[in-house]
């Protein structure tokens, strides 16, 4: 493939909604790895009130709350990026994804700069 | 991906949007109260409505996930066969362990 079909085939990748399908992807990723932690996080009550307290006390740290809130960031984004996806295979919509696809990312960022407010 | 992981992959969003919407209120009002496991434990234990909730939650991202992570590993790597099946089920059982570990960690009284 010459060096000029490969940036063309490669063009889609600066279309706004191919982006989206990548945040989607990756924020998926990004939510496997978090869950299973999530998980044993909480299961620290399984023996005693006193070991959640230990680990929320380390999550007020500022730069375990910007991580928290870039996973509400993810969080939120992959929700809202699955919603289209599925309007989009059971709905007649093809109009405006573009600048809803945009409004929904606003949402999930608007959200996070909230929750990392919230907790300052 | 066939027809039934399709399927499922998109029930599972389906049912888990709702949940995530909650949830995420569930994070901002418990933040805004200031976290503590007595506040949290408080709310959960012995909830019998809380722990349908959040079990529904565990078993819908744990199908959810491992339908995903086939996907993407399919998608990503050259791995085929069996493995394509197992590993990313397995993932799914893990998560769905733990998961269910943490809500009787919440829930029970």
């Amino acid at each position: 493939m010459s060096m000029r079909s490969q940036l063309n085939a490669a063009g889609h990748r600066r279309d706004g909604l191919w982006i989206a399908f990548l945040l989607h992807r990756l924020s998926g990723v990004a939510l496997a790895c978090f869950l299973p932690l999530h998980f044993l996080a909480l299961g620290l009550a399984i023996n005693g009130e006193a070991k959640l307290d230990d680990f929320l006390r380390w999550t007020a740290d500022p730069l375990v709350k910007l991580s928290e809130s870039a996973v509400l960031f993810l969080l939120i984004a992959h929700m809202l990026g699955g919603m289209r996806l599925l309007a989009i295979e059971s709905l007649p919509w093809r109009q405006r994804q573009k600048p809803i696809a945009a409004a929904a990312l606003l949402a999930a960022a608007l959200a996070a700069i909230a929750y990392m407010l919230l907790g300052a | 991906m066939n027809l039934r992981l399709y399927l499922l992959q998109r029930a599972t969003a389906a049912i888990m949007a709702p949940l995530v919407l909650a949830h995420v209120a569930v994070i901002f009002y418990a933040t805004g109260r200031g976290l503590s496991a007595a506040a949290i434990l408080a709310r959960t234990r012995g909830s019998i409505g809380w722990g349908l909730f959040y079990a529904l939650f565990v078993a819908a991202a744990s199908i959810h996930g491992a339908i995903g992570l086939r996907v993407v590993v399919s998608e990503w790597t050259p791995l085929r066969g069996p493995l394509l099946t197992i590993l990313p089920w397995s993932f799914g059982l893990v998560l769905g362990a733990l998961g269910m570990r943490a809500v009787t960690a919440v829930i029970a009284p």
